[in-house]
């Protein structure tokens, strides 16, 4: 379960001021659900689920993630979530199965259930033949699968995506649209950002709009075609936006 | 924090870094060969040429020769100077390198000397110039002998005792054991290089290990993952103080080995000889330096992290990182001054208190008051390095600064 509650935060820049990245933002998702964060670039989408991550700390509000409080208990937060963005990259010079395996101990796992969780994983997203290959070599699919496994190695609970699909080809991004899904029918919380409407119409159980940090419309996607009479979700999207 | 996860991200670093060949070559190569080349290719080879250039038989030009032949059979008869016809044109040659040297004897050289008057005989050489200043050094050695057998005459002709013009006779005796001497010459050699390659061996992993993640993409990774900041800055700092470490240790056993075959080499060299220098450091020495070593080693892995994790790129942590070099060899090059002596100030300033220590220690020398205020301060110095270092990783401005 994840329960975002008037979730705020605040960049100081020298030349700008002081920057509203989020503002007030609540959500709630359910395990079992796929909630979207729908937004154009610099919406807040990142800076919201790096909060949530507790990789960037709020300035005002709070969030519990799996029962645990995103300020008061980051590392539980962190050991309930798995994170995934095109900014988490991987160790060029490791190979794929010591990445997942450190992560593994890094999650608390001992050295030879990491090795045995990771090496299940590598069969189940059909990875092994390259688990011993350093990362630099491989290809952007390949990656993404390495990735995939390192975020599924301590079996968490809540799974956040920040633009799993940005910047990749067609068949590396449908490997992770698959696997988003998989995740909510094995009863994972998900939440994933992402300015592709097609993906969020795919996946989403609830989509929430974003813009200038400030959560504009939320519902499901059959709820926002009743609310904004059309059926095209880009054209909701941009109806809330230009509102 | 906890040291299980600490060995953890140690354990994980130490691979990663062993598999980057920048690392490896500034860690293990770099501290392996860099002692030998410089001996091989600088040290010996100057002893070679000096020793060339103390062996050669020098041409000399004996201008007015005519004036004293007794002085230029005397000249001719010594078997390390060749004597080659006047040339008018004499301080040309010497310039042009023909000639090493030229003795200007006056019209009435032989006259006055038979007088008991002063006679004053030039010696022109190119300064600077090796072979001409080992020339000058034979002829002097030449005259001085000419001029105490005058004198022995001068005082026999007159029936006077031969010390009369010696009333006294001055002798240094060195009493300091050879390993002192030779600490005063290694003593600030040793340490200097030592410190510079534990710096230099632990820029590269430093940068790798903090920016370096900031650049590739992993810096995210790492910090969803549930272990705390202070835990990661801990683990990197092992790994950047492994790097050091094994730098200042190969480092400091090469330059020992290489020391051990320089002497031998250069044995035969009768200048070492004469200086009664012994090309080595005992295994005593060379376990206080590198326990001097360790908190400076501290100090510059905690402080190359703090500030590597501050820059927003390699190139900017480099254009930090690249002056350190010059702050660091100014205090390392004061051990090499003569006449600094270590004092309880001194012990205080970090660098400098440790190349002085390191130059004392080699020399044979223990102040362990000293040795253990300056291994307080260097800990100490070392311990706020590091807190900075956590602080900094703690901070959002700092991880994602753009």
């Amino acid at each position: 379960m994840i329960v975002a509650e008037n979730l705020g935060k605040e960049f100081r820049d020298k030349k700008r001021g002081v920057i509203h990245a989020v503002r007030k933002l609540s959500f709630r998702c359910a395990p079992g659900s796929v909630y979207g964060l729908l937004g154009a670039n610099g919406a807040g989408k990142t800076t919201a689920l790096r909060m949530l991550a507790t990789i960037l700390s709020p300035t005002s509000g709070s969030a519990s993630i799996a029962g645990f409080d995103i300020r008061r208990q980051p590392e539980k937060v962190r050991q309930s979530l798995g994170f995934l963005s095109t900014a988490t990259a991987l160790y060029g010079r490791l190979t794929a199965l010591e990445i997942v395996e450190y992560f593994g101990c890094l999650y608390g796992l001992d050295r030879p259930t990491a090795r045995r969780r990771a090496l299940a994983l590598f069969d189940r997203l059909g990875a092994t033949a390259f688990l011993d290959r350093r990362c630099e070599t491989l290809s952007t699919g390949m990656k993404q699968r390495v990735s995939i496994a390192r975020m599924l190695v301590h079996d968490p609970p809540v799974m956040i995506f920040d633009e799993p699909t940005s910047g990749l080809d067609v068949i590396a991004a449908r490997t992770i649209v698959a696997f988003i899904r998989e995740c909510r029918d094995n009863g994972k919380t998900v939440v994933f950002s992402t300015h592709v409407m097609s993906e969020a119409e795919k996946l989403c159980d609830t989509i929430g709009i974003i813009h200038d940090g400030e959560l504009l419309a939320e519902g499901s996607l059959q709820d926002l075609r009743v609310r904004f009479g059309h059926a095209d979700l880009e054209e909701i999207f941009m109806r809330v936006v230009c509102a | 924090m906890s040291w299980r996860d600490i060995a953890v991200v140690y354990r994980k670093e130490l691979t990663d870094s062993l598999r980057d060949h920048r690392t490896v070559v500034a860690m293990i190569v770099v501290p392996i060969l860099l002692m030998p080349v410089l001996t091989i290719f600088v040290g010996v080879f100057s002893a070679r040429i000096i020793g060339k250039a103390m062996l050669q038989v020098p041409s000399v030009m004996v201008v007015g020769a005519e004036n004293s032949p007794q002085i230029l059979a005397a000249l001719r008869a010594l078997p390390d100077v060749r004597i080659v016809p006047a040339a008018p044109d004499f301080a040309q040659e010497i310039v042009d390198k023909k000639v090493r040297a030229a003795v200007e004897i006056p019209s009435d050289f032989d006259a006055m000397i038979a007088r008991g008057e002063t006679a004053k005989v030039r010696i022109d050489i190119y300064q600077g110039e090796l072979n001409s200043g080992f020339s000058a050094d034979k002829l002097q050695k030449f005259f001085r002998d000419f001029r105490d057998r005058a004198v022995l005459e001068r005082l026999a002709s007159r029936h006077l005792p031969e010390n009369l013009a010696q009333p006294i006779v001055v002798e240094e005796h060195n009493v300091a054991p050879p390993e002192k001497v030779s600490g005063v010459v290694l003593g600030g050699l040793v340490p200097y290089f030592v410190i510079i390659l534990a710096l230099t061996g632990t820029m590269h992993p430093a940068m790798d290990l903090t920016v370096g993640e900031k650049e590739r993409g992993t810096i995210e990774t790492i910090l969803a993952s549930p272990i705390s900041r202070a835990t990661l800055v801990v683990g990197k700092f092992l790994m950047v103080l492994t790097a050091s470490l094994s730098t200042a240790i190969l480092a400091i056993a090469s330059m020992g080995l290489t020391l051990a075959g320089a002497g031998k080499m250069v044995a035969g060299v009768p200048q070492i000889n004469d200086m009664g220098l012994q090309l080595n450091v005992s295994l005593r020495a060379i376990f206080w330096v590198f326990v001097m070593i360790v908190p400076l080693a501290v100090l510059f892995s905690a402080a190359l992290l703090a500030i590597s994790l501050f820059a927003k790129s390699f190139k900017e942590a480099q254009s930090y990182l690249s002056p350190l070099t010059v702050v660091v060899i100014a205090p390392a090059i004061v051990a090499v001054l003569p006449g600094v002596e270590l004092n309880a100030a001194l012990s205080l300033i970090p660098i400098v208190n440790t190349s002085l220590v390191s130059k004392e220690i080699v020399s044979g020398v223990y102040h362990w008051n000293y040795i253990a205020l300056i291994f307080g301060s260097s800990c100490l110095y070392a311990a706020v390095a590091l807190w900075v270092a956590v602080r900094l990783c703690q901070r959002e401005d700092v991880l994602f600064r753009t």
